[in-house]
């Protein structure tokens, strides 16, 4: 045996990994036993050499590089997005709702804060091209407009079923200049569109970064997707104290892989990640408690939260209610997979939170009960769709709408008086899938759609095509 | 010393791979058969995993195929249970699928008990392409403690410190990974080999190179660049693919495998013969003393006894030494 292999693995003292093995390094990157680095060693090298950046850039601010970030997210992106007492939805619970407008931000989503920050990173890093998948496009899009604005090449992944459900930001990439890679394996959802896109990384790592989209795959992303993100957390606080002159009592945010919820939960979860010193302790230089904002995870229950076993499909995206550690796209994390171990096809009417698994840190705060973890069925989502649109006038993201629905859930006592629900996107890519969805159920709340001649529709000759798929 | 490292002590070894179930069982334990005929050295068994990243399209088709047959992590154990070859079998698969395998058997995650249980049917060693050695600890040392080998992929970016560290984990055999990228049959041999062969050659671990090698013609320039071995996957997968939808019977395919076996094992082959008549052929680039001598012997019949393992004598798991 080598002298160089110095870390104290396999102690014997437990035949689990956890907090043993790999972990015991205390390597940054990890949060409890979740998070670490499993990627393809043809990776590891880029990986480490984007964990230098990060820590420089980012952390550091070397060059300025967040001061540059700072001064485009607010010039190009439109930052910060207000936070907005909602009327309507006041009324309807016994505590204050305040919504933080992400959905104003350009593009449309939270996506561009973290998306307009890996890309200038990549530019900094010396690196001219640019790949990324998505889901629901909303991160292609925001990845699509980064690129084009500081002059990379792009390409991105999306799966087959995505670009059928998310037509208008297929033409926004495309608009922007970006390729779009159609992903056919498995049900073509985002899982299939980040392994594809691991690979051609892998291939092309040497000009290429990889703007993942969310806080998921392996170290660094998890925590630099969150400090990118991180702008909505600390505008919330700062517009909090302006508006009520305290912190929120707490905040609601839907979670797929879980970035615009990390990046709401920001400034208030203290710091989980191993190996560093805190950052972020509880009680903060202006004295305030951020320990007490009640923070709310809420994930897409799609129809079911029970799993088909036998045929590997959990029909929810509930990875964080309903899932177990695994091991999937560069992290250790919350997973659904089956008894075996192999991912399940993840369900959920939004394409933002189709996914199997979830960010590695979001997991750990959930296990650490520092952040609660609920859901939201489709049917709830729908009807919250058309609710906020009706009475906020303001039409949100599928994603979103799962966040304003769970608000029904929310007990009073446990959300305390000032809720600040993050609105995470608008729902104008959705306007196809929230017809077609809502035309194959009898939703009283939903505006018909007569004033389409109903001709026109058969002939397929309207715009609008809201002929159910799976008929 | 391991049977691993056995199997590339004589000569330059074939190591070929399948993905285990595909189309079925029965029809794998054929086709290993087919293939140690055909002379393989080392046999790569692909235990399928739903994500697998590292793929190219011809195994990650390979990958449903099997799964759609209901291959699982038990009856992967249970096929290679069943296999009555001589040479040693390696395991690869991704991470998930080990950690599950203790979960779901005993309770406790974790990569002990399918260690276990693959060292009681006779596998010797894996290969985990998502698992760098910075997270290989655990699995390191179940494989330890049953003897068996762990093998980890260098890439062409693989250097320094992390060659150095990868080095000090890996035991039977390193594989050189020819090019970027993903597994895939290719037309050509990728240049880099040479280099990549070139920031080993001061180990003294066998280095079997892969992705994209096709014909006997790549394995031979492959081996005169310096490798010790050479594993084909994506060609020999590609036949499967295509007798099972012809509907040819699994003899059938399993005589095209065993033809193909023979081209490539020629290859690698003649590939030592032409490495110790002319130094540097096929652009190997400049050769260190060390792989020099060690190219010399590739060529004779004469019993130096462990040509590239640390000493005579180790048993599997030895890391590997700088020569
Ligand atoms: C509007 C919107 N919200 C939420 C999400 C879910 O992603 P995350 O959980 O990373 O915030 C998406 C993903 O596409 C999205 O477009």
């Amino acid at each position: 045996m080598s002298e160089r292999r110095s870390r104290s693995e396999g102690t014997g003292r437990s035949r689990s990994e956890s907090g043993s093995g790999s972990s015991t390094a205390r390597r940054p990157g990890t949060y409890g036993d979740y998070g670490g680095q499993y990627v393809p060693e043809a990776l590891m090298p880029a990986i480490t050499e984007l964990d230098d950046a990060y820590e420089r850039y980012v952390r550091s601010n070397a060059g300025g590089f967040m001061d540059e970030f700072a001064s485009r997210i607010a010039d190009f992106g439109g930052r910060p997005t207000p936070l907005q007492y909602a009327e309507e939805l006041s009324d309807r619970y016994d505590f204050d709702v305040y919504l933080k407008r992400e959905d104003l931000l350009h593009g449309g989503a939270h996506k561009l804060n973290n998306a307009l920050g890996q890309c200038l990173l990549a530019k900094y890093m010396g690196k001219e091209r640019i790949v990324a998948e998505t889901g629901a496009g909303q991160h292609g899009t925001a990845t699509a407009m980064a690129a084009a604005h500081l002059g990379l090449d792009c390409e991105i992944y999306m799966g087959t079923r995505d670009i059928r459900r998310q037509r208008p930001n297929v033409f926004r990439m495309r608009l922007n200049g970006a390729e779009v890679n159609p992903v056919t394996a498995g049900r073509g959802t985002l899982k299939e569109a980040i392994s594809e896109t691991m690979r051609d990384w892998a291939t092309t790592v040497e000009d290429t970064h990889y703007v993942i989209g969310s806080v998921v795959g392996p170290h660094p992303f998890p925590a630099m997707v969150r400090d990118f993100q991180r702008v909505i957390a600390d505008e919330i606080r700062e517009q909090s104290e302006e508006k009520f002159d305290s912190l929120p009592s707490s905040v609601v945010a839907c979670a797929g892989g879980g970035s615009n919820t990390m990046g709401a939960f920001a400034a208030f979860a203290g710091d989980a990640e191993n190996g560093d010193a805190a950052t972020d302790t509880a009680d903060t230089a202006d004295g305030a408690d951020t320990s007490a904002v009640g923070l709310f995870a809420v994930e897409a229950g799609g129809s079911s939260l029970s799993v088909d076993e036998d045929r590997g499909v959990a029909p929810n995206s509930a990875s964080l209610s309903t899932g177990s550690e695994g091991v999937l796209h560069g992290a250790r994390t919350k997973l659904l997979q089956d008894g075996h171990g192999q991912i399940m096809e993840s369900h959920s009417i939004s394409s933002g939170l189709d996914y199997a698994g979830v960010g590695p840190e979001l997991a750990h705060l959930v296990d650490t009960g520092r952040v609660q973890a609920v859901s939201v069925d489709d049917d709830r989502a729908l009807e919250a769709f058309h609710r906020l649109s009706q009475n906020e006038g303001i039409i949100p993201a599928l994603e979103t709408a799962h966040a304003i629905a769970w608000l029904d859930d929310a007990d009073p006592e446990a959300v305390g008086d000032r809720v600040v629900v993050n609105v995470s996107g608008r729902g104008d890519k959705d306007l196809e899938s929230a017809l077609e969805e809502t035309a194959k159920r009898d939703l009283d709340i939903a505006p018909d759609m007569d004033v389409f001649d109903a001709e026109a529709m058969t002939n397929g000759s309207s715009d609008i095509d809201v002929e159910d798929e799976s008929r | 010393m391991s049977a691993i490292g056995a199997a590339f002590a004589d000569e330059p070894a074939f190591v070929p791979y399948l993905a285990v179930g595909d189309p079925d069982a029965d029809a794998s334990v054929e086709y290993v058969r087919a293939l140690e005929r055909g002379g393989a050295d080392v046999i790569e068994l692909g235990l399928p995993f739903s994500e697998p990243i590292a793929e190219g399209p011809t195994i990650q088709d390979a990958v449903v195929r099997s799964l759609d047959g209901g291959m699982t992590p038990a009856a992967f154990f249970e096929t290679v249970s069943r296999l009555d070859v001589d040479v040693p079998l390696v395991c690869m698969t991704y991470y998930n699928l080990i950690y599950q395998f203790g979960r779901r058997t005993s309770g406790d995650p974790g990569p002990e008990a399918f260690v276990e249980r693959a060292a009681e049917v006779g596998i010797d060693g894996f290969v985990v392409p998502d698992l760098p050695a910075e997270e290989a600890g655990p699995l390191r040392t179940a494989c330890d403690e049953h003897d068996l080998d762990l093998i980890f992929i260098v890439a062409p970016t693989t250097r320094g410190e992390r060659l150095e560290r990868i080095m000090a984990r890996v035991s039977g055999y390193v594989y050189v990974q020819a090019r970027l990228g993903v597994t895939g049959a290719r037309a050509d041999v990728s240049t880099r080999t040479a280099a990549s062969l070139d920031r080993l050659a001061d180990w003294d671990v066998p280095k079997a190179v892969g992705f994209g090698i096709t014909t006997g013609d790549h394995a031979r320039e492959v081996v005169a660049a310096g490798a010790d071995g050479v594993i084909v996957g994506s060609v020999l997968v590609d036949l499967i693919a295509e007798g099972n939808e012809a509907g040819d019977p699994v003899e059938t395919v399993a005589d095209r495998l065993e033809a193909k076996a023979r081209e490539l094992k020629q290859g690698a082959l003649d590939g030592a013969t032409s490495k110790t008549g002319v130094e540097a052929d096929g652009g190997a680039g400049p050769e260190t003393g060390a792989e020099r001598e060690s190219g010399t012997e590739l060529g004779t019949e004469t019993e130096v006894g462990g040509r590239t393992q640390a000493g005579t004598g180790t048993d599997a798991g030895t890391r590997p030494e700088r020569k």
